[in-house]
């Protein structure tokens, strides 16, 4: 570092802060799990106290149902991941080298789904899937999952196609592929790292998603954001416990985002960088 | 090798209320011989590369026929027209080996490993990459990638080449050795090739028959030497040649042979004198090319066929000299010999050699001479 300007120090510090009241939440969690329920309600906040794990020998006790919890989230976010990455890899590879005069309709319309604040189709949805009896229902959330991510897949994917020219779809054609050889061997391949982090994005949107869950499952489906909340009680609010509950739903999901941070980054700069 | 047959071949991008006015390519009409290399060239936009990707499958045809080998393949898909194809971009794979990218459509017709191994390598020896088999196109050169992408093509033994502007990419020497080495390609390999360039002099070194494309249609399609010396019209005369011929308006005397006005009066001669019988008094662009202009001594006696202006601008080439001189209200270049010394500013006389001239009927831009029958 050889220009240490003042403007540069403070610039520093000015990250540093940032960082540190956005990661503050974080932090406060993962001490108050640590912290008997006494200690985790007073008023001035403790920062140094003798850490206990009773909260989370509560979370995951036998009753609490955490390992039922954790494996509807799995299989949700993942099933929903797959399933959509499957019906968005098509649909976007259509319309990045396919375009109609429609296309770009299509892709603004699938997008502005997601302006609506869910609360909004709350009511049909909940009527239909009453009807159809999907409440509480694994696959019925998992629908769910997928329908919402579908539009923030299909515009991912297809800004990655975008970014492959056209020429390599031809060439394929001309050398004899079908579509599915020239999605496969060439498409694919090249566009592996983008959809990989949509895919990432879209794992990381379902598992985090509470209110769907909250409102679709009661206790078959249910999925973390569930049990997260079944520490709110008529009887009070458990907040060390609610924080170890908290820390070991968001767990698993930070451990992967920083095992795919490579590849996160990559995948969201992809094309910007050349 | 194949006869590749195209019929009054239509595009048409549609949109609301267009017509035939609107064709990107119109009523093209083409029958190649067999293993015969075909250039089309035109300014942007003229519909050159529409057609070539209409041959190739990747766009559909409005209207009209394309057959190869007297197959009608205007409905069949591009992978089974058995034609190879090198993009101006090059379009190589880029997460494959050069290896992979040559061997790519042999691999999908599942031939044989020991067989594309042997078509790769024989491929890579003539194109001399043999060297780099094993590189991802990125640790190329333009050139290197070039000749991946030609190598790509003719692993394939297709039975038509397309090559779309595949030169264009490359810096100006190696243009010209690229342009040598295709044409020796395509001795070697005698495989009907159509090739599109907006490159003239590409067009006129490579094809043995060129056509000439405007606004989507024909102007002309001849060999070489035919459109040098007898352009169909305006537009092909000064497309072809550089610098562009010029061009001086006036009418057809009574006498039938000349084309004159206040500032000029050219006679036509040799196989050319009779071509205006029909056309006297009519208003005519005489076309002459700049090569075609001589210089004229002061004192020299010759008076007839001589142009008189002003020297306005001197390009010495080295080789020859361009100058460019104000007859009357038009601006005329002509190639002179170097060693001649001219100044601006100073008048000039300027013989015709009348053999060559060329005369377009002034409305139609047509050319009112006669082609001799190609031999």
């Amino acid at each position: 570092m050889k220009d240490r300007t003042i403007g540069g120090i403070l610039l520093t510090a000015l990250a540093y802060f940032v960082a540190l009241v956005m990661f503050f939440p974080i932090l406060w969690m993962l001490l108050t799990a640590f912290k008997t329920e006494q200690n985790a309600f007073t008023i001035d906040p403790h920062f140094l106290f003798v850490p206990t794990l009773d909260s989370f020998r509560v979370a995951l006790e036998q009753g609490s149902g955490y390992l039922h919890y954790a494996l509807n989230s799995v299989v949700s976010a993942v099933v929903s991941t797959l399933v959509g990455l499957l019906l968005a890899i098509p649909a976007a590879y259509a319309m990045a080298f396919f375009p109609t005069k429609r296309t770009d309709f299509t892709l603004v319309w699938m997008v502005s789904t997601k302006f609506i604040p869910a609360v909004g189709v709350l009511i049909p949805i909940y009527l239909v899937y009453k009807q159809l009896g999907l409440l509480d229902n694994l696959a019925g959330l998992t629908l769910l999952f997928t329908a919402m991510n579908m539009p923030l897949l299909v515009w991912m994917v297809y800004s990655y196609f975008k970014d492959i020219p056209k020429d390599l779809v031809e060439a394929a054609d001309i050398d004899g592929a079908t579509t599915l050889q020239t999605m496969r061997k060439v498409i694919l391949p090249l566009a592996l790292p983008g959809i990989a982090s949509a895919g990432l994005l879209a794992l990381i949107l379902a598992w985090n998603e509470s209110f769907w869950s909250l409102t679709m499952t009661d206790h078959t489906a249910a999925t973390l954001a569930v049990y997260i909340a079944s520490f709110k009680s008529a009887e009070g609010l458990f907040w060390a416990k609610m924080s170890a509950a908290s820390v070991l739903t968001v767990a698993p999901i930070i451990v992967l985002g920083w095992f795919a941070q490579r590849q996160m980054v990559r995948g969201l700069t992809f094309g910007a960088v050349k | 090798m194949a006869i590749v047959e195209l019929k009054d071949v239509v595009k048409n991008y549609g949109g609301k209320g267009s017509d035939a006015a609107d064709n990107a390519v119109d009523s093209f009409n083409l029958t190649t011989k067999d293993g015969e290399f075909i250039v089309l060239v035109g300014p942007s936009g003229c519909g050159k590369t529409t057609t070539m990707r209409m041959i190739a499958g990747l766009e559909n045809i409005s209207g009209g026929t394309i057959s190869i080998d007297g197959r009608d393949v205007s409905q069949v898909a591009p992978k089974d027209r058995d034609i190879a194809m090198v993009f101006q971009s090059y379009a190589l794979y880029p997460h494959m080996s050069v290896f992979e990218n040559m061997a790519f459509a042999l691999r999908l017709k599942k031939l044989p490993d020991a067989e594309i191994t042997a078509r790769v390598q024989e491929a890579a020896k003539v194109l001399d990459i043999a060297h780099l088999l094993e590189r991802k196109p990125r640790a190329l050169s333009g050139g290197q990638r070039q000749r991946v992408a030609l190598g790509r093509a003719i692993v394939r033994q297709p039975q038509v080449f397309l090559m779309d502007e595949p030169l264009s990419n490359l810096d100006a020497k190696l243009r010209v050795d690229m342009r040598a080495e295709i044409v020796k390609l395509h001795r070697k390999l005698a495989v009907t090739t159509f090739y599109v360039t907006h490159d003239q002099v590409e067009a006129m070194t490579m094809g043995q028959r060129i056509v000439v494309m405007l606004n989507g249609k024909i102007q002309q399609i001849d060999t070489p030497q035919r459109l040098y010396e007898w352009p169909a019209n305006i537009f092909v005369a000064g497309f072809i040649g550089t610098p562009s011929m010029n061009f001086l308006r006036g009418k057809v005397g009574a006498d039938k042979r000349s084309v004159a006005n206040e500032h000029f009066n050219l006679t036509l001669t040799g196989a050319r004198g009779g071509a205006l019988a029909a056309h006297a008094g009519t208003e005519a662009i005489v076309g002459i090319r700049p090569e075609h202009l001589s210089y004229l001594a002061p004192n020299d006696p010759i008076a007839e066929n001589v142009l008189s202006g002003v020297v306005e601008v001197v390009e010495p080439l080295g080789s020859v000299t361009m100058i460019q001189v104000q007859v009357g209200p038009y601006r005329v270049t002509a190639q002179i010999e170097s060693h001649l010394t001219v100044a601006m500013g100073e008048p000039i006389r300027l013989r015709c050699q009348t053999d060559k001239l060329q005369v377009f009927d002034a409305t139609s831009e047509q050319s009112l001479l006669q082609a001799p029958a190609a031999s």
